[in-house]
């Protein structure tokens, strides 16, 4: 292992004895991995690579983008129009931001479906959430930097969310606003905090990954293995290679929107210049926080509204102890399976349902998959894990390949009955 | 150090007292980092608007900025202000008077915000004649109260005053 790694230069020893730097790169190199990976796990790679092409974009946007309300419009047109390369910088930020989301909701569904989330995992999964809650927070921020209507009129919306809180709700959003509405005030702290969140965000994504290499990684099958053992590989070069192979393959796909269609995923309005006397007639959040805009919308409380939106993300902090159950992986769970797959489709519902009008049909079908939001999570979770009959486990990754299938007699007692 | 239980002494008070002192220098220190969010002077400055409404017909409105948010300025109808005062003030989810919310009942003077999540309803819609907010579909009546929809409470009205019968003052 590498707690007794000695560096093979004398200059290496020498250093490697001040700060252990090479101790810890030999570490990441033989971290021993559960050899049965599925593509599902490289997503904490792809992420990381996200993050880091977020923030260099981002530095190099802001050598040109001016945070005031009477110039911030102008000086993305100036970047799209003018800066040399300006128009892919910005495209890559921008989309940049979906394809984070979408690479984080496929990392937290993996998690949820192998139950990487359950003891001894549940600080790795809390500082998860934690990020997703600061990726959420700095998206948002930077989506009202370009001062479009959509910048203008998203960050009325979400700032008047506080407004609900009884007795200090007014102090506090205008606490936030710099003002009695959203102005350039508000324009210059949201640009500050915008660029601090991502290196917060970092540094919880080292946390996160410390955190993980203490059990190391969940897999498949869900079982804790012997490391290092015939059930374990290197990290590197095994995982390095498949991680960068998912990651080309994701870049395609980022690519295409990059280049094929940037604006897709973005909204029109947002090329017009805010404008504090007009709301659009239609106000959509990003893609990515639908699901909570259709949470939000569907309780016709103000402050219900406003509570059930941030329940529905706390309700994920606390999952470790929501679900009951013994065994990590669906694949041994044949009835969480099928809720798993149930919830998948809710959460998609609420996100369409979260982009269309709040009225009529939309919002009967909005509030039935709100309500089943939360019985998953407080009611079927919680009981399952008592009630479900799940399958033999094997006890080793190798034992189903190399010996057929698992022999019950082998199988732990306590996962049979 | 022993892990006997420890009687209380003079040392404890000390310990108390300086960490009591160290939050009360923690939270001075804190405080100005805090509060530069607040609005600042040059905002709270803009405190007031002169609108000249001598153009504005029965039946129409405008919206003017005041600190940075849209007021409505609304002449209204015979029939509008009829039809506000003929409401049953116990059907209402925010109950107030037309005659407290319109000095001149001619004259309506509200913020035009939304009181849900701060969008600007928009005029002449809705199922009560009023406004209605497009972004979360709250409708309010010709006097700007909510009558149905997910906002809390009524259009709120500024403070203003009739500086002649031409002008009106906001705030």
């Amino acid at each position: 292992m590498s707690d007794n790694y000695v560096p093979s230069s004398k200059l290496g020893k020498w250093f490697n004895d001040r700060l252990p730097l090479l101790s810890l790169s030999a570490h990441l190199r033989e971290y021993p991995t559960p050899k049965n990976l599925n593509y599902w796990w490289t997503f904490g790679g792809i992420l990381t690579f996200c993050l880091i092409t977020q923030i260099i974009t981002g530095i190099v946007l802001a050598m040109h983008y001016v945070a005031h309300a009477d110039l911030a419009f102008d000086s993305v047109e100036h970047i799209m129009r003018d800066v040399n390369y300006g128009w892919l910088i910005r495209y890559v930020h921008a989309n940049g931001a979906s394809m984070f989301f979408l690479a984080v909701y496929i990392h937290i569904f993996r998690a949820l479906y192998y139950g990487s989330y359950k003891e001894p995992r549940e600080v790795i999964w809390i500082i998860g959430m934690i990020i997703y809650l600061l990726m959420m927070m700095t998206a948002f921020m930077g989506y009202v930097l370009p001062w479009g209507q959509m910048s203008f009129w998203g960050a009325t919306v979400i700032t008047n969310l506080f407004s609900a809180i009884p007795l200090f709700g007014e102090s506090i959003t205008n606490w936030l606003w710099g003002g009695y509405a959203v102005d350039n005030p508000t324009l210059t702290r949201f640009f500050s905090l915008h660029y601090l969140l991502p290196f917060l965000i970092l540094g919880l994504v080292i946390l996160h990954i410390w955190a993980l290499h203490v059990p190391g990684n969940n897999n498949p099958i869900g079982i804790d293995l012997k490391k290092p053992s015939k059930d374990t590989v290197p990290f590197h070069p095994y995982i390095v290679i498949k991680d960068i192979f998912a990651l080309l393959l994701f870049l395609l796909v980022f690519a295409f929107f990059v280049f094929y269609s940037p604006n897709v995923l973005g909204h029109s309005d947002n090329y017009i210049e805010a404008n504090p006397l007009v709301t659009p007639a239609h106000i959509v959040p990003e893609w990515y926080l639908l699901p909570f805009y259709a949470i939000l919308r569907s309780v016709p409380d103000k402050l219900l509204g406003v509570v059930a939106m941030f329940a529905s993300i706390f309700i994920l902090v606390i999952l470790p102890w929501l679900d009951t159950s013994k065994v990590r992986s669906a694949i041994f769970r044949p009835i969480y399976k099928q809720f798993y797959w149930i919830l998948v489709l809710d959460v998609l519902v609420l996100g369409y349902m979260g982009a269309m009008p709040a009225e009529g049909l939309y919002l009967l079908i909005a509030r039935v998959a709100t309500a089943y939001y939360f019985i998953h999570f407080l009611i079927i979770l919680p009981l399952l894990g008592n009630k479900e009959k799940t399958l033999p486990i094997p006890l080793s990754i190798t034992e189903p390949v190399l010996g057929g299938a698992p022999k019950t007699s082998m199988v732990k007692k306590d996962k049979l009955n | 150090m022993s892990e006997k239980k420890k009687p209380k002494e003079r040392r404890d008070f000390l310990f108390t007292a300086s960490y009591a002192m160290g939050a009360v220098g923690v939270a001075a220190a804190v405080w100005p980092l805090v509060d530069q969010m607040n609005p600042d002077s040059s905002v709270k400055a803009l405190a007031s608007t002169e609108v000249d409404i001598s153009s504005l017909e029965p039946g129409k409105s405008i919206t003017v900025l005041w600190r940075g948010k849209p007021v409505f300025i609304k002449r209204r109808t015979q029939e509008e202000i009829a039809e506000a005062r003929a409401v049953n003030i116990g059907d209402l989810k925010h109950p107030e008077k037309d005659e407290d919310r319109a000095k001149n009942p001619e004259w309506l003077v509200m913020l035009g915000i939304c009181t849900h999540l701060g969008c600007v309803p928009l005029g002449d819609k809705g199922e009560y004649n009023g406004w209605f907010c497009p972004c979360h579909g709250s409708h309010y009546d010709t006097s700007g109260r909510i009558r149905k929809g997910p906002a809390p409470t009524n259009l709120e009205v500024p403070k203003y005053e009739f500086v002649n019968s031409n002008t009106i003052k906001i705030g």
